[in-house]
């Protein structure tokens, strides 16, 4: 596929730059940069300027990439920057990285979690907490070295946080 | 064909070498001679090294002592404070290094099972490891190739050192292992890494966004005789021949890398060995085939300069700038470390 001429359909193996707006999308279900940022502000309070100097990328269907870096479009490589949400489905969802990395950020749909929860939720548990804000994606976090430092994703439904740590990010905390 | 294991100071890895290529001493029920098998006296190939080694006894018992555990802080995460902070509520006691107060030695065996490591404030790294990224001493803004870049501690510590900004371009010729690299990077919140698996010697710069880097990182396969602290069974295969089998490919990722760096910029080439055929034969190489020559290194390390003469071979006397670093030195691993500039001609 030539790099002048826009992709008409989603290629599994390149990556390509997201477009701006949706008004400029050429790929059918392609999320756009202004609906991922969006998100991220309706969702989680994250200001959309947090991202201005990032691009976003699809490679998969549905997977969307964040990278500083520069790269021509469609770029044949392995990895831009990182995996940062999951689109293409009914609930977006944010990988766990990406919210260690970008949720210092966020200031709505953020769970405080006490210690032992905290170690839990850092091991794949699941467990009931009280929460009265939205159900859906969360934002655990928990205090350590006098800052609230993002834990990873849960997902909240009928009282109860859980844990989406990937099995390979999960870890027992001594 | 099946590759041979060759390593990085962080670990083994898969590299470059062909079985086929490589003498083999020993192989099963066949003894191709009568000398006890290495396995016995784990030390001998590193007798070699009594010629250029000042104070070899001392030598030695640093390579038969085990390796403490050290850190590095990933300043995209934290700074060396709030490491510290959160490594200590876990209770476990930190000393900086005085060279670089990012390099942390923890009294822990498994820093992989704290909050630091889970957040990726640290990444654990041998701290000789961490001095190729410093001598680079990179900025915000630049294009790096990292040219062996799995498992990626070196490749997301310059990104670090860029504060995330710029484009890191970490290559290396083994899938498996490139999987460990974003692994690592992911967890370490690196958004400037560009990830590509090409065979460093021939490496294309055709997929990327620009024709030239301004510094490139060689961290090369060798033959690991420098992990022999971490991994006391590393010189069990050591032959010669796969000294110079290994050097080969070598010379060929260097020089493949000075001529992707722009005139002005740096090239590191660092191994975790102390070949001489594997460090000054190479860099000499270097300097012979292509454009560049030999800078200064001014780190606050113990170490000596670069040897040569070798095994009756002579190298280009600035050789003698090159960093060799030796485990009774700062009680670390074994390390290599060559800084070059890349010249116009």
């Amino acid at each position: 596929m030539s790099g002048d001429k826009l992709s008409e359909e989603n290629v599994g193996q390149q990556f390509d730059r997201v477009p701006a707006t949706d008004d400029e999308r050429t790929v059918a279900g392609r999320a756009s940069r202004a609906e991922i940022c969006t998100y991220f502000e309706d969702r989680f309070g994250i200001d959309p300027a947090v991202f201005d100097d990032y691009t976003f990328w699809e490679k998969g269907a549905g997977k969307i990439w964040v990278y500083a870096g520069e790269s021509p479009s469609p770029a044949a490589i392995e990895a831009l920057g990182m995996t940062c949400l999951r689109t293409r489905q009914e609930h977006w969802k944010p990988t766990t990285d990406f919210v260690q990395r970008f949720g210092r950020h966020a200031d709505d749909c953020v769970i405080e979690l006490e210690d032992d929860q905290a170690i839990r939720f850092a091991a794949g548990e699941d467990q009931e907490i009280d929460w009265d804000g939205d159900w859906g994606y969360l934002i655990a976090a928990h205090e350590l070295a006098g800052s609230l430092e993002p834990i990873g994703v849960g997902l909240y439904l009928h009282g109860e946080l859980r844990s989406v740590v990937p099995k390979g990010r999960q870890r027992a905390i001594d | 064909m099946k590759s041979l294991l060759v390593c990085y100071i962080d670990g083994s890895r898969f590299g470059y070498i062909n079985e086929d290529s490589v003498h083999q001493p020993h192989i099963d029920g066949f003894e191709t001679h009568k000398r006890p098998p290495l396995k016995s006296r784990p030390m001998e190939p590193l007798e070699r090294y009594r010629p250029i080694i000042d104070d070899f006894e001392a030598f030695r018992a640093a390579c038969e002592r085990p390796l403490g555990i050290t850190a590095r802080v990933n300043p995209i995460a934290a700074t060396p404070g709030q490491a510290i902070e959160a490594l200590e509520a876990d209770g476990i006691t930190v000393e900086q290094a005085d060279w670089n107060p990012r390099v942390l030695r923890l009294d822990t065996t498994s820093p992989g099972s704290t909050w630091a490591s889970f957040h990726g404030f640290i990444h654990t790294q041998e701290e000789v490891s961490s001095v190729p990224a410093v001598v680079i001493d990179p900025e915000p803004g630049d294009r790096i190739f990292d040219a062996c870049a799995a498992p990626g501690g070196k490749a997301t510590q310059l990104a670090g050192l860029c504060e995330d900004r710029g484009t890191v371009v970490a290559n290396d010729n083994n899938l498996g292992r490139l999987s460990a690299l974003r692994f690592n990077a992911e967890r370490l919140g690196v958004t400037s890494l560009a990830v590509t698996h090409q065979d460093a010697r021939n490496f294309s710069l055709n997929p990327l966004a620009f024709d030239a880097f301004d510094h490139a990182l060689v961290d090369a396969p060798c033959s690991c005789e420098g992990t022999i602290r971490k991994n006391p069974t590393t010189l069990e295969q050591w032959t010669e021949s796969r000294v110079h089998t290994v050097a080969g490919v070598q010379k060929g990722i260097l020089k493949r890398a000075i001529q992707a760096t722009r005139p002005g910029g740096t090239v590191v080439y660092s191994t975790c060995t102390f070949a001489p055929e594997e460090n000054e034969a190479v860099v000499d190489h270097a300097l012979t085939e292509t454009n560049c020559r030999v800078s200064p290194i001014d780190l606050d390390l113990e170490y000596t300069s670069g040897v040569t003469e070798w095994n009756g071979d002579t190298y280009d006397s600035s050789v003698e700038g090159t960093m060799r670093i030796y485990p009774h030195h700062n009680d670390t691993g074994g390390f290599y470390v060559a800084k070059l500039e890349v010249t116009d001609e």
